[in-house]
């Protein structure tokens, strides 16, 4: 468990908004497993950091967040996207793939000529 | 950060409680679900809440993280640091109470400090473009910065190129008659650019014009605010009043605002025009009658370039009046530095000393936080462990430190109010321009400096061990892991203390030792049943000699009947430390001196036979003038033992002629009196003139007469207290002659402690700082040796227990004071010697590594550090081993 590459600052804002945009409406322990599971468990969050994270979303406006009831009946606070966080997926999406695209020329780079 | 962010950032700040229950909440159910899914794959529950904590990586951690998210972190924490700071402090009434005590006493010094060298020496003088003005002397053989004569004064105005305006001004005293009881007025005569020069307005009416300030002028003059309002009830009407001013008719033309200060302060009541005086003696170009002169000069000359110029005219000067100005030269000095350049050294050690003052209080509180900085060693774990960072443990503690501080330095601050008003009260003339000095910004900024200051000196050392402390041991060890490694904190500081005070306690020393040379050096007279004062002759005496010298005669009856009265003597030309006045001279079997240059000058006393007597001269050998020596018998002289060796060395003076052509003498030297220190005990020795000749008052020529009456002394010595005489001489000289006025009225034992004032003042505020850093330095070895009992306790009563005497427990006890006392000793000696040298412009007759000063500072020193610790001593020498063994 400890193994896992740790998630990047600003990343986990992406991620926690694309998992939103994926599964709807989502508690903070179900974002956090399902990080954990897309990444393929090459990811380890400390499921606390999480939190900072989604106050911070939810105070930039992309999320907001009401309690309901878990499928096992446990009370949780869900979160799910605002129409600015769908926006904002959208851009940061385009944003990392350009970043990934320009990394990606460095790191080959005698096909990029 | 967007602005939605922050705002909603902000708004977590009042609206928090709600909020952080339901967070609470959130992560509870957080840690359901995760137990719940691991116990669905077959953990036991307990196991399953382990591995939710750990993957959650701790609750306070969490909890912490997103706080700092949810508020304003830095300004958040810093409401709660300062509110856990405050809690602290009124937790722990007595640690706060001795430590705001000494942070007051120690920042209240300084500022007091601080505000009398802000006030005299920081700030501008009160007068527009103040940096240009420049006091001018005449540089000659009697003195580097001399008096003016007037004719010089003239060519300087007119030939220099760096000055806007160069202005005479003389002072003067004025006897007000004609209206009610006369008054004697303090006053200038000035020239027409006086006031233009300072830039000073007058607030009603106008300043005298050029055509003023010549021989012939109309009488006019102008009078201070002060008088303005007292006298003539600040009415506009005065304008145009006539005033009888020593005996002559002025009219007033103007008023001085009443805030215009010169040298010694405000309150000047009279200015007339100087040019106007045609008396030949002040026309006389190798004479200056005390004239001083001040420019304003042209903007951005510098001093050195208006030098340069005052060069090139004393050089003019000097060819064209060869037998007056040749060897003369002329001597600038900014005018501030005319007015505060003697008590600037003397201020500057004083705010040193205190400075030191304040470190020695900043080492002890810095001890009192380290010793509760271990205490809470604990708590400061727990709160660590509880998910508080160590940086922000570390910003606690100084904020604790800046409260300290800061509530400190208020007090202080408060202390410096009165503090420095008693200790200008305590000392009157020593500073100049103490009018000035008040609390201004400048003086607020450099308290709350200080402060801020102190409190990070302080609060550094417990905030660094914190930030150093390993938590697990701390929480171990409940914190007595960390007592070595305070105690040598802590002794490091009471070494420094132990030092600075040593310090400190030199510098006292010094000046003490100092005081008492100059005290202990015979000013060539006896001061004690002696007094002296100035008289101002009636007005309207006119000068026919032979009226001035019966007046002069009736004056000295007048005083010599009053009861109590030994003997006393009318006094003309100089008057031991209070005016000088020097005359040309040479030896009667030489010939006269072709050039200024070469000329010989002698300080000159015209006295009458009873005056060695009034002033207690001592005789050395030949005679004393008596009343046979008149008018008509031969002119005779005495000189002083200075002037024998120096122009008859290995010849006996008595019998020889002396020649003195500016008052027409040559009279025969018929005795010798021991030297008198007219210049002051602490600078006769470096005076250009100090060679002395008295002549009897009855053979002053009738030319010189007129001049004689402008200003006379008095010497009385009386059978028993001096000063209890004054009122009666008053009324003597004033049944006398009703117009006489009787000023500066004095005793010579005043007189002695009025010329060492500065260095009295530095005496007492050097040992009030020196006795508080002593109190200081000891509260601190006390305090550490009294700690060191504590912790060595469970020791101690073991050794008793086990065997040992009462007395090895003492000795174990204050060997380790006297150790610390002796490693600060020794490194304030090497301090004291290396600072003192500082000290050489203000100390007198004594090395400033006087070693009886040393040796009587460092037994002082280490007597008082003992007894400090002797009490903490007793204490573990009277241990029950019982009680020690069961502690804990």
């Amino acid at each position: 468990m400890g193994e896992g590459k740790d998630v990047r600052q600003g990343t986990l804002a992406l991620m926690v908004l694309k998992t939103l945009e994926s599964m709807g409406a989502l508690h903070g322990y179900g974002i956090a497993r399902r990080i954990e599971q897309t990444s393929g468990d090459l990811l380890s969050v400390n499921y606390g950091t999480l939190y900072p994270a989604l106050l911070k979303l939810e105070q930039e406006g992309y999320i907001t967040s009401e309690w309901g009831v878990s499928e096992n009946n446990r009370r949780a606070r869900y979160y799910r996207l605002t129409r600015a966080g769908k926006k904002q997926v959208e851009r940061e999406t385009r944003e990392w793939n350009q970043t990934a695209a320009i990394v990606a020329r460095f790191l080959t780079p005698e096909e990029s000529q | 950060m967007s602005l939605r962010s922050r705002l909603s950032r902000l708004a977590g700040l009042f609206r928090s409680d709600r909020r952080d229950r339901e967070f609470e909440a959130e992560l509870e159910s957080h840690i359901q679900l995760h137990i719940d899914d691991c116990v669905r794959s077959g953990m036991s529950p307990g196991e399953a809440r382990r591995q939710a904590l750990i993957k959650l990586g701790g609750i306070e951690q969490t909890r912490e993280a997103w706080r700092q998210q949810h508020g304003v972190p830095v300004l958040e924490s810093l409401v709660q640091d300062l509110h856990y700071a405050f809690r602290a402090m009124r937790k722990n009434p007595g640690f706060t109470c001795i430590s705001l005590l000494t942070l007051a006493l120690g920042i209240g010094a300084n500022t007091a400090l601080f505000s009398v060298v802000n006030g005299v020496l920081l700030n501008p003088l009160p007068y527009p473009h103040s940096e240009r003005l420049a006091i001018l002397y005449q540089k000659s053989a009697i003195a580097d910065q001399g008096a003016v004569s007037y004719l010089n004064f003239l060519d300087w105005q007119r030939q220099n190129e760096t000055f806007t305006s160069m202005a005479a001004f003389r002072q003067q005293s004025f006897n007000l008659t004609g209206e009610g009881e006369p008054t004697r007025l303090s006053g200038h005569e000035v020239s027409a650019d006086f006031f233009p020069a300072l830039n000073v307005k007058p607030v009603l009416g106008r300043l005298f014009t050029a055509d003023e300030d010549r021989v012939g002028g109309a009488p006019v003059a102008l009078i201070g605010g002060g008088l303005w309002k007292t006298r003539y009830g600040s009415s506009p009407s005065v304008l145009g009043r006539g005033m009888t001013l020593n005996g002559e008719r002025y009219t007033i033309i103007g008023v001085i605002p009443e805030s215009f200060l010169f040298y010694n302060g405000y309150g000047i009541q009279v200015w007339t025009p100087i040019g106007r005086w045609n008396d030949p003696t002040f026309r006389d170009r190798r004479i200056s009658m005390g004239l001083n002169v001040i420019g304003c000069m042209k903007p951005g000359i510098t001093l050195d370039r208006a030098r340069q110029d005052m060069d090139r005219i004393a050089h003019a000067l000097a060819e064209t009046y060869p037998d007056a100005d040749k060897g003369m030269g002329i001597s600038l000095v900014s005018f501030k530095q005319d007015m505060v350049g003697n008590i600037a050294p003397f201020l500057l050690v004083l705010l040193a000393a205190v400075g030191f003052v304040l470190m020695i209080a900043c080492a002890n509180v810095a001890n009192l936080m380290l010793a509760r900085a271990t205490d809470r060693a604990r708590e400061f774990a727990l709160r660590s462990a509880l998910g508080a960072t160590q940086g922000r443990l570390v910003r606690q503690l100084l904020s604790e430190s800046v409260l300290l501080g800061l509530t400190g330095g208020g007090l202080g601050l408060a202390m410096a109010a009165n503090g420095t008003r008693f200790m200008l009260a305590l000392l009157p003339d020593a500073v100049p321009r103490s009018q000035e000095i008040s609390l201004d910004f400048r003086v607020l900024m450099f308290a709350l400096a200080v402060s801020l200051i102190a409190s990070i000196g302080f609060g550094l050392a417990p905030a660094l061990r914190v930030w150093r402390t390993n938590l697990t041991d701390a929480l171990k060890e409940g914190g007595r892991g960390l007592a070595g490694r305070r105690i040598r904190a802590q002794n490091a500081f009471v070494v420094i203390e132990m030092a600075t005070a040593l310090v400190l306690l030199v510098g006292a020393g010094l000046m003490i030792r100092s005081l008492g040379a100059l005290w202990s050096v015979n000013p060539g007279f006896d001061p004690r049943h002696a007094l002296s004062f100035q008289v101002a002759m009636q007005p309207d005496l006119g000068s026919d000699p032979a009226h001035i010298r019966a007046e002069l005669r009736k004056i000295h009856d007048a005083v010599r009947n009053q009861p109590g009265v030994v003997a006393t003597s009318v006094v003309a030309g100089a008057l031991p430390m209070q005016g000088d006045s020097e005359l040309p001279f040479w030896r009667g079997d030489e010939p006269k001196p072709a050039t200024e240059a070469e000329r010989k000058w002698t300080l000159f006393y015209g006295v009458e036979p009873d005056y060695l007597t009034a002033m207690g001269l001592h005789l050395v050998s030949g005679r004393f003038f008596s009343e046979m020596d008149s008018e008509h018998s031969p002119q005779v002289v005495v000189v002083d033992e200075y002037f024998a060796h120096k122009y008859f060395p290995g010849e006996n003076p008595i019998g020889k002629q002396i020649n003195v052509e500016l008052l027409d003498l040559k009279p025969e030297i018929v005795g010798i009196v021991g030297h008198v220190k007219q210049w002051g005990l602490d600078t006769d020795a470096t005076a250009k003139v100090q060679s002395q000749i008295y002549v009897p008052l009855r053979q002053i020529p009738d030319a010189v007469m007129p001049l004689v009456r402008n200003g006379i002394s008095m010497v009385v010595r009386a059978a028993n207290d001096p000063g209890a005489q004054i009122p009666a001489m008053r009324k003597a000289l004033a049944s006398n002659n009703a117009q006489q006025v009787v000023y500066g009225a004095e005793t010579l034992e005043d007189v002695i402690a009025g010329s060492l004032a500065a260095r009295r003042f530095s005496m007492v505020l050097l040992g009030i700082f020196a006795a508080l850093a002593v109190v200081l330095a000891s509260i601190g070895i006390y305090g550490v040796i009294s700690y060191l009992v504590g912790q060595r306790i469970q020791e101690i009563g073991t050794r008793i227990a086990l065997g040992a005497q009462r007395g090895d427990v003492m000795r174990l006890i204050l060997g380790r004071g006297f150790a610390l006392t002796l490693i600060g000793v020794g490194t304030g000696s090497v301090l004291a010697l290396i600072l003192s040298r500082q000290m050489k412009k203000i100390i007198y007759g004594v090395s400033s590594s006087d070693p009886a000063t040393f040796a009587a500072v460092i037994l002082l020193l280490m007597a008082i550090a003992l007894l400090a610790c002797y009490v903490p001593a007793r204490r573990a020498m009277r241990v029950d081993p019982m009680v020690a063994l069961r502690y804990e």
